[in-house]
């Protein structure tokens, strides 16, 4: 059996606050190796603002540890993200290759491009089976091609923690069901923690081990079934469908 | 200093060049024109053309506030109030209360009007025009010193930055999942940004500035597919419209600066076209 490093991410009593509005509150849950998590709720309840704090991009009070086997704290965890659909300016000169250098390596893009790490970039398009992407604008990508670049990109190097904020909205069905067998597959051979942010809840209760339902605060825990039966899951999508 | 002279002098055997003043304005733009044209490349990329517009307007409260000081050279004052400007208008920006071009507008008003209150103190404005258009060709070795030295750090920073400027300038929480340090970065860039377009008013003036700072990265951008390309073009437009605006302004007698900025105007007119020609010819 594989044993990834990462045992366990802790979020406990986890506060994000702008200015005086209280954005997420007191938020404490487990993500465990090789499961996925889902984070539910409805627009603005939350969810990205906890994204952005786990990837320490804005300050949050609580605590946050990733915890090893021994129950020790990691040192570095490696956390791999894919936002959102991207809302970038998609004139911007820069080619697929372009964006994962930049990412991957210190050698600035417009001024030299290492052999190797070209090499490398191509290994990883390829795994995704976008190969021939590599040239093309990053900008002049379709939904489902960008969303693949980017998931490429954070499984590399491969994560302790994978972090996906509605990454397939503006992808067709075709595309969505093979984006989570891949998701899917990758969670078992590599024990990944994955946590999705999604309101696919179709997907969720195929896929998901443990779902998260919040509005600023945490409303339900537990298995999707326990959580689409509770409540608060009707007073939050009312009307929407399970 | 005089063996650069004496480079000079072998490789532009011209009439104009024998003069030391316009050799200095030659070498003045050689450095101008990389910084802008670096630096131009992100700015668009991250909208900012408004906001450098504003820095080059805050320009006028840091002179003045020099004059108060009774400071014979008020560059000082000028950058550190680029700097304060740059800072609180990101700050602002970040807090993201009111839209973005309103809070620009607002700050670089008040700026500007600051600057005009205090210099027009008993009618004494005139002496600071130069400043609204600048005069490349009264830069002397010392201040060529200063922006050989400026031009080094910006390339340093251009090496250390780049890579993490375009990953934020696609999505900032990517960018911080690949670690890299968002707002130190953003920062540094304005920063970077500030200080250059300070030193280069006295020379280019504040009416213009911008314009070089904006133009050859626009410009750049309708043609470029990658990164290397948007930056060596930008580069490419800003030297050679500087260098051909020199020229001509010493021919034709007129002030460098704007002439600079109507080269880049037809650069930017023809590199559209192209663009526009082959979105026609990709459709067909």
């Amino acid at each position: 059996m594989i044993r990834c490093s990462l045992s366990h991410v802790q979020l406990e009593h986890f506060t994000v606050r702008r200015g005086r509005e209280t954005l997420v509150e007191d938020v404490s849950l487990s993500l465990c190796c090789g499961q996925l998590t889902a984070l539910i709720g409805s627009n603005g309840a939350g969810k990205t603002t906890l994204i952005r704090a786990l990837l320490g991009e804005i300050p949050y009070q609580g605590r946050l540890s990733y915890l090893d086997h021994e129950g020790k704290p990691m040192r570095r965890p490696r956390i791999g993200y894919v936002p959102q659909q991207l809302d970038f300016d998609r004139s911007i000169p820069m080619t697929v290759t372009d964006f994962l250098l930049a990412a991957r390596t210190r050698t600035p893009v417009w001024l030299a491009r290492p052999a190797s790490a070209a090499r490398q970039v191509q290994a990883l398009l390829n795994q995704m089976d976008v190969g021939e992407l590599g040239g093309r604008k990053l900008g002049e990508l379709s939904g489902g091609e960008l969303q693949r670049v980017l998931l490429a990109l954070a499984l590399d190097p491969m994560p302790d923690l994978l972090i996906l904020d509605e990454p397939v909205s503006g992808v067709d069905i075709r595309g969505l069901d093979m984006f989570y067998q891949r998701l899917d597959e990758l969670r078992q051979a590599h024990h990944l923690t994955i946590l999705l942010v999604t309101h696919d809840m179709a997907m969720v209760r195929r896929y998901a081990d443990q779902v998260a339902l919040i509005r600023r605060r945490l409303l339900a825990l537990g298995p999707a079934d326990e959580v689409f039966n509770h409540p608060a899951y009707r007073s939050v999508f009312e009307g929407a469908q399970a | 200093m005089n063996v650069i002279y004496a480079i000079l002098d072998t490789l532009l055997p011209f009439d104009m060049f024998r003069f030391t003043f316009m050799k200095n304005a030659l070498l003045a733009l050689l450095l101008i024109a990389p910084l802008l044209g670096l630096l131009g490349t992100m700015a668009v990329n991250n909208r900012m053309a408004y906001f450098s517009d504003a820095l080059g307007h805050s320009a006028l409260t840091g002179i003045a506030i020099g004059v108060l000081l009774g400071m014979e050279n008020q560059l000082i004052c000028m950058v550190a109030f680029g700097i304060l400007m740059a800072v609180v208008i990101s700050r602002v920006k970040a807090a993201g209360s009111s839209s973005t071009d309103t809070v620009i507008s607002v700050f670089s008003s008040l700026a500007m009007a600051l600057g005009l209150v205090i210099l027009s103190r008993g009618g004494g404005f005139a002496r600071y025009s130069s400043y609204l258009v600048g005069d490349i060709l009264a830069i002397t070795p010392a201040d060529l010193g200063l922006l050989a030295l400026t031009l080094a750090a910006v390339l340093v920073l251009w090496i250390v930055l780049f890579n993490p400027l375009l990953l934020t300038s696609v999505n900032p929480s990517l960018a911080a999942s690949r670690g890299a340090r968002v707002k130190w970065v953003e920062m540094a860039f304005i920063v970077a940004v500030a200080v250059v377009v300070m030193l280069s008013i006295q020379w280019v003036g504040i009416l213009m500035i911008n314009a070089l700072l904006i133009l050859p990265a626009a410009s750049a951008r309708n043609v470029a597919r990658s990164a290397r390309q948007y930056t060596l073009l930008s580069l490419a437009f800003s030297l050679f419209s500087g260098l051909l605006g020199l020229v001509l302004s010493y021919l034709w007698d007129v002030s460098a600066g704007p002439m600079i900025v109507l080269i880049l105007g037809c650069i930017f007119a023809v590199t559209y076209l192209i663009k526009a020609r082959s979105r026609v010819s990709r459709a067909a």
